[in-house]
């Protein structure tokens, strides 16, 4: 093996690999914005057993490690007879992860709009999915905002899980440039401040539409 | 679809799956209680006057909160080696589970410090008590009361993070059900098996909080901590 | 033939029986006042009248429909009773005219054109025309409530229902609203108003009802009630109003 020192084209290879963990991540906010959408819907529905079903779903999910989700979905994909790239088992994986979170999150925003705005719409004959379309869930996306845009910061942060079944993001990638550099002080810390640079910018963001919303709601 | 499952396979590898349960128990409470011990000390310098205590506080928390916590372990585990500092795998492991769940407690602590109002501290004072005692009784222990569901979800999240520190070899549950597998090769039951461990000790964790907080707090803060689920802040 | 019809209705919640038996009848274009201390269950009445809450047995009928429990006759109920309540409950992400034509819109089809048409008509009857653009926050109280008046009339009800919807506001803006409410039953709505405002009562009602302990406990013509009370409980509590 030739021994080499982390210089620019190590970094290039970083930032390549840094396009895959925001690859993953969008992979796995849009799968598991879908799914915990859904779950979401259940987790409010009027039908006993899905709301029961739906609070079982997240429970689980969080009760769970992340890397779990991942070796199970790795593995039970490829007992299914499936051999598919480390790519979709791990996007499957953080769509499971992310949709469990997401649908508690929405739970929430949803059920924190008052209950008078659903007597309201209700009153004026409206049926429960126009309720939902026009009235509540607009309203509740503007209070999911922030905590929305927090948890794609742990979205972000726990695609490098994935590198341990051999995704090559981000982390993956200052493994691999640390196994043939020797430098891994120097290689994680160029890796832990490229996350720094994609997380640091959504926290705030989170935070300022965390303010823009508490200033809206008091006055 | 020809696979049959055999979780009978499993239970001959009964010793491996507790010594992992165990590690990963030992490096949860310790980290609990270090990381929630820090928390307290950097929520309450972050509290004081502005200064450069309170920026390097904010900075440290910022940094690690925006960062993933595999790679705050392989800079422990693979970096401080080169500058001198050798650890072994569960040290690391703990170094790692301690600072990251110090900048959280210490966030999440924060917040509810900022939650108290002053008239409560001015009330302390008029009743005559200490600089101290006033910290203690009228600010710490309240704020600690208030975000105590949020802190619980903290340190369960952070237990079920352990996982990952299977990555630098730390011979916990994960570390384990890899070793695991790679006898048997009954890779789907074994990670059926350690995940339901997981769920177990997830459920059990917040049980004991829940209990600690009754314990500590009394039963509303508890009554909100039992059925809280992790919550997720950047 | 009578627009409401109210018989023997009885409601608990859990163990606790709110509504004891009332029975009911309102003709069209009658205004009948609901009076009676706090707790005594006039919200409940009105709500069970709406299908907001379940009858545990009786019966309702209102504008030629019957509440039921069944999810789709109910929404046909609703598009001829209007509610309005003490906290408005204006949609708050939407504009007035928004909040004015969305259920037409969605619930009745009714074309941009015509819906719009009827907003601006119902807004004019309210004294707020200039207020189509304006959000809810940007309302006084009073405002908001006419607003939220003129979102019911939108969908032209045939019975209107009002729980308090002056007791959230101050004496000048109640005023305002209790306007309106007396120009509709000028115009011939058929109401059933739940209220404090005991002088409107007397003035604009055709009829008044003293609710006590979930039963009705008296009734009769506005004046003759007010003026004339038979029961001791009527009694108490017109003296206590007074104060
Ligand atoms: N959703 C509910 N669950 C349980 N009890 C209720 C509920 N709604 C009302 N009640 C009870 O029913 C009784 C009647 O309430 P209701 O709101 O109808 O009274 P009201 O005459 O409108 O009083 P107020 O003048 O205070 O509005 C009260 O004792 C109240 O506590
Ligand atoms: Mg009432």
């Amino acid at each position: 093996m030739i021994l080499r020192t982390f210089g620019f084209s190590e970094f290039g290879f970083l930032l390549s690999a840094l396009l895959w963990t925001v690859v993953l991540t969008i992979i796995a906010l849009s799968g598991g914005g879908v799914v915990g959408f859904l779950i979401a819907l259940a987790r409010t529905s009027t039908q006993k057993w899905l709301r029961i079903a739906a609070a079982t779903y997240i429970q689980i999910i969080q009760g769970i490690p992340v890397l779990m989700i991942l070796f199970l979905s790795y593995y039970g994909l490829s007992l299914a007879g499936l051999q598919l790239p480390p790519l979709v088992a791990a996007g499957a994986s953080m769509t499971i992860y992310a949709s469990g979170y997401l649908a508690e999150i929405w739970r929430g925003c949803i059920q924190s709009v008052p209950k008078p705005q659903w007597e309201a719409s209700e009153s004026l004959a409206m049926t429960r999915a126009q309720q939902y379309r026009y009235v509540i869930l607009p309203q509740a996306l503007r209070i999911s905002l922030p905590s929305t845009v927090g948890f794609a910061v742990q979205v972000v942060k726990n695609t490098s899980i994935t590198s341990i079944i051999g995704f090559v993001e981000l982390a993956r990638a200052g493994q691999l440039i640390n196994n043939a550099t020797f430098q891994p002080f120097r290689v994680f810390i160029a890796v832990a401040m490229l996350y720094f640079v994609v997380c640091y910018p959504l926290s705030q963001l989170s935070r300022w539409l965390e303010r823009r919303l508490h200033a809206r709601s008091h006055h | 679809m020809s696979y049959t499952f055999q979780f009978g396979v499993i239970a001959q590898y009964q010793n491996e799956i507790l010594a992992g349960i165990w590690m990963t128990i030992k490096l949860s409470v310790a980290s609990i209680i270090l990381g929630c011990a820090a928390g307290i000390v950097l929520a309450s310098v972050r509290s004081m006057k502005p200064g450069i205590g309170r920026i390097l506080v904010d900075a440290y928390v910022e940094i690690i909160r925006n960062t993933p916590f595999l790679v705050q372990l392989f800079i422990v585990y693979f970096g401080l080696p080169g500058m001198g500092f050798r650890v072994s795998a569960v040290t690391a492991a703990l170094i790692g589970m301690t600072i990251n769940l110090a900048a959280y407690s210490t966030e999440i602590i924060r917040a509810g410090i900022e939650s108290i109002h002053k008239s409560q501290i001015e009330a302390g004072e008029a009743l005559g008590f200490t600089k101290l005692q006033i910290y203690r009784h009228v600010i710490i222990m309240p704020a600690i009361a208030k975000v105590y569901p949020a802190l619980c979800s903290q340190f369960v999240l952070m237990m079920l993070a352990s996982s990952v520190c299977s990555a630098i070899s730390t011979n916990e549950l994960a570390a384990s059900a890899a070793f695991i597998e790679s006898q048997s090769y009954r890779s789907f039951e074994i990670y059926i098996v350690v995940t339901l461990i997981y769920l177990a000790l997830a459920l059990t964790l917040r049980g004991v909080l829940a209990l600690a907080g009754l314990w500590l707090f009394g039963r509303r803060v508890a009554r909100r901590t039992a059925t809280a689920l992790p919550e997720v802040t950047a | 033939m009578p627009e409401v019809i109210i018989e023997n209705v009885h409601k608990s919640f859990g163990s606790v029986e709110v509504l004891k038996g009332v029975s009911l009848t309102v003709e069209p274009g009658e205004v009948i006042a609901l009076i009676g201390r706090s707790g005594s269950g006039k919200s409940t009445l009105l709500r069970c009248i709406n299908g907001l809450e379940k009858i545990n047995s009786g019966r309702i009928e209102i504008a030629g429909h019957t509440v039921s429990a069944d999810p789709k006759q109910l929404r046909e109920l609703r598009r001829d009773v209007g509610i309005v309540f003490q906290s408005y409950n204006l949609f708050p992400h939407l504009s007035v005219g928004e909040n004015i034509m969305l259920a037409p819109k969605i619930v009745k089809n009714i074309g941009k054109v015509q819906t719009r048409e009827t907003a601006e008509k119902v807004l004019q009857l309210v004294g707020l025309s200039e207020k189509f653009d304006a959000y809810p926050d940007e309302l006084s109280g009073g405002q908001q409530q006419r607003v939220a008046i003129a979102r019911s009339l939108a969908m032209q009800p045939k019975v209107m229902l009002f729980d308090e919807v002056t007791s959230a506001l101050d004496p000048e803006l109640t005023e305002e609203v209790l306007n309106v409410m007396e120009q509709l039953a000028r115009d011939g709505m058929t109401m059933i108003l739940v209220t404090h405002e005991m002088s409107f009562a007397r003035r604009v009602a055709t009829k008044t009802i003293f609710m006590h302990q979930g039963k009705i406990w008296e009734e009769g013509p506005s004046k003759q009630l007010f003026g004339d009370p038979q029961t001791p409980e009527l009694r108490q509590f017109v003296k206590s109003d007074v104060k």
